[in-house]
């Protein structure tokens, strides 16, 4: 959220407007030297970070059309391999087409499914989550056994029949995914809104008389903000898991769209013959889900005040050991 | 004890209507069995006569009692593309499945709660480290991929092991492996964490102050008390896995189990198989769950009839 902001003020020039742009920047620099401290976590979002550049401008990246095929360059190995050809830095798959131009469009499959399922899943559950929390009786009553209900479905057979009946694309998983992932939102903000019902500054501004709107968002919301990101950012690494393996399957982005999981399966028939198109897409994923993790990790630290007091105590009796041992 | 099963059996009940309701929605009025089932050639007239041979010329309503009556009674109707009883399809292949879940969890029990535990015993140390990196790595990698690579490299590469199909038990190795990763990632970082929280306890320092050597403080006093929260994410993954995650490593694998069946099913329009699958593994997810409850209560009679 800070990046946006920063970088959207870069364009100001009066006086007044340089100085709202310094403070917006501020977080940004606030943000990043604490990051820094967490190598691990940096590393992760300096990853993400590229990734979404990359997804963004693909068209102008790839060195070429990730669906143009080439019958002379069929399985050509990366370039630093013998039998390469020129201009294929990660070699080409079973048809002939480029590997790495292939990974840079498979990333917008990727965000899309992601971005996309977490924000509809995501503002369907926090709504119901809000809902069943502060109306509590019946509406909570109700809301809760649908949850829980189908928190019990066969989550993976079940997507596979719904796919599988409404016919495989991008938008039906986006759709099918959000439908079977909305419930742990309801359930995370549910809790939170039970406790801060009983807060004092909503019985404050319940006893001036506020609408249950207002209260709801602009008192209860910005202290969801918080659990809601880490929850966010997590429920990301297995929504992308879940588009690769159903791409892979063949049952989410079907071609000439790209995905990584879908290049694996492709790559799957030849991997006795070559390694490459198997590889680095599924090395992808991996590696974009666990930068998630890593930036979720600190995250999850960062904003937790119980967990900032055990990091600082671990650091202090760290340095006491060091300090005794020399 | 009798009500609280009573309760639970109630909400079990639900489950399958829930699935039942969803299904019947999915495949009656968003989709049309018709036009899934049927090749694409298909004339209008073999359209009509399909509908009329599976009653999905009626009514709604009429074609949901009917649904409902059929479920009840364990009807799912013939699988098209084996040419028997869909019933019977999935009971032959859910052996298969059990095992794999079996071995697999058992595996990633077996290896998990041993590997946590040590590493909570110098949070930050060297191996706590290495175990960290473990077991985000297991989280991240895709299983669909990590079976492949292991195919490439132990199947393919050594030649230790068979690539795929059943049978022996080294048929068994590489897709127990791959279905057991993300589940002991999972369970080594909550044996851990909850480890480093018990050894932190007045207890532990009790047990140590009184002279008793740490590896039976870290394994009869903290793990016993560790072990609560990690019991119950073991029964969450052998419900998940159940639920329809070992199709991934089922087709990677062609292990003959459900997963891969419904695959086929799907790679063969056979939507009356895919719903017996989909049906069978809610009630045995209900099953399972009803079975934890209870199994939970006995062990630890704290935890409230919720």
């Amino acid at each position: 959220m800070t990046i946006t902001s920063s970088s959207m003020s870069d364009r100001s020039t009066t006086p007044s407007m340089i100085q709202g742009a310094l403070m917006s920047v501020a977080p940004l620099g606030r943000f990043l030297k604490e990051l820094w401290r967490d190598k691990a976590g940096f590393t992760g979002f300096a990853f993400l970070v590229l990734l979404v550049l990359a997804a963004l401008f693909a068209p102008l990246l790839a060195p070429h059309d990730p669906a143009a095929q080439s019958v002379l360059a069929r399985l050509k190995p990366p370039i630093w391999m013998e039998g390469s050809v020129s201009g294929h830095l990660l070699g080409t798959d079973m048809l002939g087409r480029d590997i790495l131009s292939r990974l840079l469009f498979g990333a917008r499959s990727s965000l899309l499914v992601s971005v996309s399922v977490v924000a509809l899943a995501g503002s369907f559950g926090v709504m119901a989550g809000l809902l069943a929390g502060y109306k509590g009786g019946l509406t909570d009553a109700l809301i809760m056994r649908v949850v829980d209900v189908q928190v019990a479905f066969p989550g993976l057979l079940l997507t596979l029949l719904l796919v599988a009946v409404i016919g495989p694309s991008t938008a039906t998983i986006i759709i099918v995914l959000a439908f079977s992932n909305w419930m742990i939102y309801t359930r995370v903000v549910r809790g939170i809104v039970m406790s801060l019902r009983q807060t004092p500054f909503v019985e404050a501004a319940e006893v001036v008389g506020c609408k249950s709107a207002r209260i709801i968002l602009k008192h209860i919301l910005p202290n969801l903000i918080s659990p809601l990101l880490t929850l966010a950012i997590l429920e990301f690494t297995n929504i992308i898991l879940a588009e690769a393996a159903l791409s892979f399957l063949g049952l989410g982005v079907q071609p000439p769209a790209t995905s990584w999981g879908l290049d694996v399966a492709g790559g799957k028939n030849y991997m006795m013959i070559a390694w490459w198109p198997i590889t680095f897409p599924g090395l992808c994923i991996a590696m974009t889900v666990l930068s998630i993790n890593l930036f979720a990790n600190w995250l999850r630290v960062t904003t937790e005040p119980a967990e900032r007091e055990k990091r600082y105590a671990r650091g202090r009796a760290a340095k006491m050991r060091r300090a005794k041992k020399t | 004890m009798g009500t609280f099963i009573l309760r639970r059996s109630l909400q079990g009940f639900l489950v399958v209507l829930g699935v039942t309701i969803v299904v019947f929605v999915a495949t009656r009025m968003i989709g049309d069995p018709a036009q899934v089932m049927l090749p694409l050639s298909a004339t209008d007239a073999q359209r009509a006569a399909f509908e009329q041979q599976f009653g999905l010329d009626r009514p709604l309503d009429a074609q949901f009692i009917s649904f409902v009556g059929d479920l009840m009674r364990f009807d799912f109707g013939e699988s098209l593309w084996q040419r028997r009883a869909a019933l019977e399809v999935v009971l032959e292949k859910l052996p298969k499945t059990l095992e794999l879940i079996g071995v697999g969890l058992l595996l990633a029990t077996v290896v998990g709660i041993p590997l946590g535990a040590l590493a909570a015993v110098r949070p930050d140390g060297l191996f706590d480290r290495v175990v960290v990196g473990l077991s985000l790595t297991g989280l991240s990698v895709p299983q669909f991929w990590l079976g492949l690579l292991l195919i490439m490299v132990f199947a393919v590469g050594l030649g230790w092991v068979p690539t795929f199909g059943s049978g022996s038990l080294a048929h068994m190795i590489l897709p127990a492996i791959t279905l057991a990763v993300p589940s002991m990632a999972r369970i080594m970082m909550l044996v851990r964490s909850s480890v480093i929280n018990e050894l932190n306890q007045q207890y532990v320092r009790t047990a140590k102050a009184r002279g008793m050597p740490f590896g039976r403080v870290l394994f009869q006093h903290a793990m016993r008390n560790a072990l609560v929260p990690v019991l119950t994410l073991v029964g969450w993954e052998v419900i998940s896995a159940w639920a329809g995650y070992t199709v991934v490593v089922e087709t990677v694998f062609a292990w003959p189990g459900l997963g891969f069946t419904a695959m086929k099913a799907i790679n063969h329009s056979d939507l009356f198989l895919l719903q017996a699958i989909v049906f069978v593994v809610a009630v045995g997810i209900v099953l399972v769950n009803i079975g934890l409850d209870v199994l939970f209560k006995l062990i630890d009679p704290r935890i409230k009839e919720a």
